[in-house]
């Protein structure tokens, strides 16, 4: 048996320690958020918080997530009450077809909490590791930088 | 095909002493660090049916210790890990420079150097910088410890010569006698983040009275296994870096690599550009 915690709610997995945590998440726990894209640690699609720090879930057998807490973009903000990134996102346009959104809002979400700064240049640097095949880099880029100044204005 | 689960056995030791032993009894089994190279390889179905030895839970082997010389960094340290530690950043800048050009975060995250060791990889991030550092892996196996220099833990593309039943514990990076009077770390690549290396080089150099005192120069992605350009390196000893010197050095460097044409690159463009990163760290 696997304990972690995801979403702040205590979870156990009773199936294969190998399992992906990816694997885990859509399939065990419901929470379909994070996409596979390139199963390569290559496009981000599938980036979930381990422990506060941006992941790719398709690399990490369930087992290396024991007692870990994992934050999956289910835990951002709902249709209803968006957090403030994703209200940013929604604003500046930086979602198009939306698979690479929740990975793209999960690193984000790290580098906005980790006192990140609205840099482009920055903030690019941080977002390196997800890939947006519409090409909407500049609205995403946009998007983070304003949640950033919303934040330093509260 | 793809990965499945359930072909899978995994182990799951808690310290050094229960690593070894699986690995003792499951000697086919495939060690698992930050997973970012294995778990490609499984998601492509090439690992099937094999066992795991999960390295995650050893604690001893994920941390930092002073050593009278320099610095004893755990075989499980994630590349993150090391450009957070401040000793790192001040005494091995050029390690944590390597370490931020892998993959991007979320790899950064998880990798490890010892994974990237084991690993082998000609393109290895951190490889020519622990080649010029002249660190040392400590090794631990059935026949028990064992410390092997840098420049011999590779026997060719994705093998080292660590023997059956053997972990890689360690890594010990001694701090440089003298300050180095310039240092290079460099990454060529088809973007910063994610792309595998072209060629990249890590450089240290001390100059004495207008004179090479000494001159450590590695390059990767030049041959199976990262490479020091002992030709050049021992031909610009005591000498002045007059231009004459340098273009002898770069033309040296040919010696000590064996670059190819790939997916990535060119035998041409790599000796080209190795070149230029070796012209203008001298110049």
């Amino acid at each position: 048996m696997i304990k972690l915690t995801v979403n702040k709610k205590k979870r156990s997995f009773a199936g294969h320690p190998f399992k992906r945590l990816l694997d885990v998440l859509r399939e065990d726990f419901g929470l379909t958020g994070a996409k596979e894209g390139c199963g390569e640690g290559e496009c981000g699609a599938c980036t979930v918080l381990v422990d506060g720090r941006p992941v790719n879930s398709c690399l990490i057998p369930v087992c290396q997530a024991e007692g870990a807490k994992v934050e999956t973009v289910e835990s951002l903000g709902t249709p209803d009450r968006l957090s403030r990134l994703q209200a940013s996102f929604l604003e500046c346009g930086g979602a198009q077809c939306g698979m690479c959104t929740p990975g793209m809002l999960m690193t984000a979400s790290a580098w906005v909490k980790g006192g990140g700064s609205a840099e482009p240049k920055a903030i690019r640097g941080a977002l390196a590791g997800n890939l947006c095949r519409c090409t909407g880099y500049q609205h995403i880029v946009e998007s983070v930088a304003k949640c950033v100044k919303k934040k330093a204005r509260r | 095909m793809r990965g499945a689960a359930s072909s899978m056995s995994v182990l799951r030791p808690r310290s050094a002493k229960e690593a070894l032993a699986a690995y003792a009894a499951h000697p086919s089994a495939i060690p698992l660090a930050g997973g970012t190279d294995v778990m490609v390889l499984w998601n492509m179905g090439l690992l099937n049916g094999r066992t795991v030895l999960d390295l995650s839970g050893v604690s001893e082997w994920a941390k930092t210790k002073k050593t009278p010389r320099g610095l004893s960094l755990g075989a499980l340290i994630t590349h993150q890990g090391l450009q957070q530690d401040a000793v790192v950043t001040t005494r091995l800048p050029l390690l944590a420079q390597a370490c931020a050009t892998i993959g991007a975060q979320q790899i950064q995250n998880r990798g490890t150097l010892g994974g990237n060791i084991a690993n082998a990889s000609p393109a290895g991030d951190t490889f020519p910088v622990l080649a010029v550092y002249e660190a040392v892996v400590s090794v631990m196996g059935p026949g028990g410890a064992r410390a092997v220099p840098f420049s011999g833990i590779f026997a060719g593309v994705k093998k080292t010569t660590l023997a059956p039943g053997e972990l890689i514990a360690s890594v010990d990076v001694p701090f440089l006698a003298k300050k180095p009077s310039r240092q290079l770390f460099r990454k060529v690549g088809t973007r910063l983040a994610q792309a595998i290396s072209k060629t990249m080089a890590a450089g240290l150099l001390w100059l004495e009275g207008g004179r090479v005192e000494e001159l450590r120069f590695a390059l990767g992605s030049m041959a199976p296994t990262v490479r020091r350009l002992s030709a050049a390196e021992a031909y610009v000893k005591g000498r002045k870096l007059d231009a004459k010197t340098v273009e002898e050095a770069c033309s040296l460097l040919e010696d000590d690599v064996s670059p190819i044409d790939d997916i990535r690159s060119t035998r041409e463009y790599r000796l080209q550009v190795s070149k230029n990163l070796l012209r203008s760290f001298l110049s």
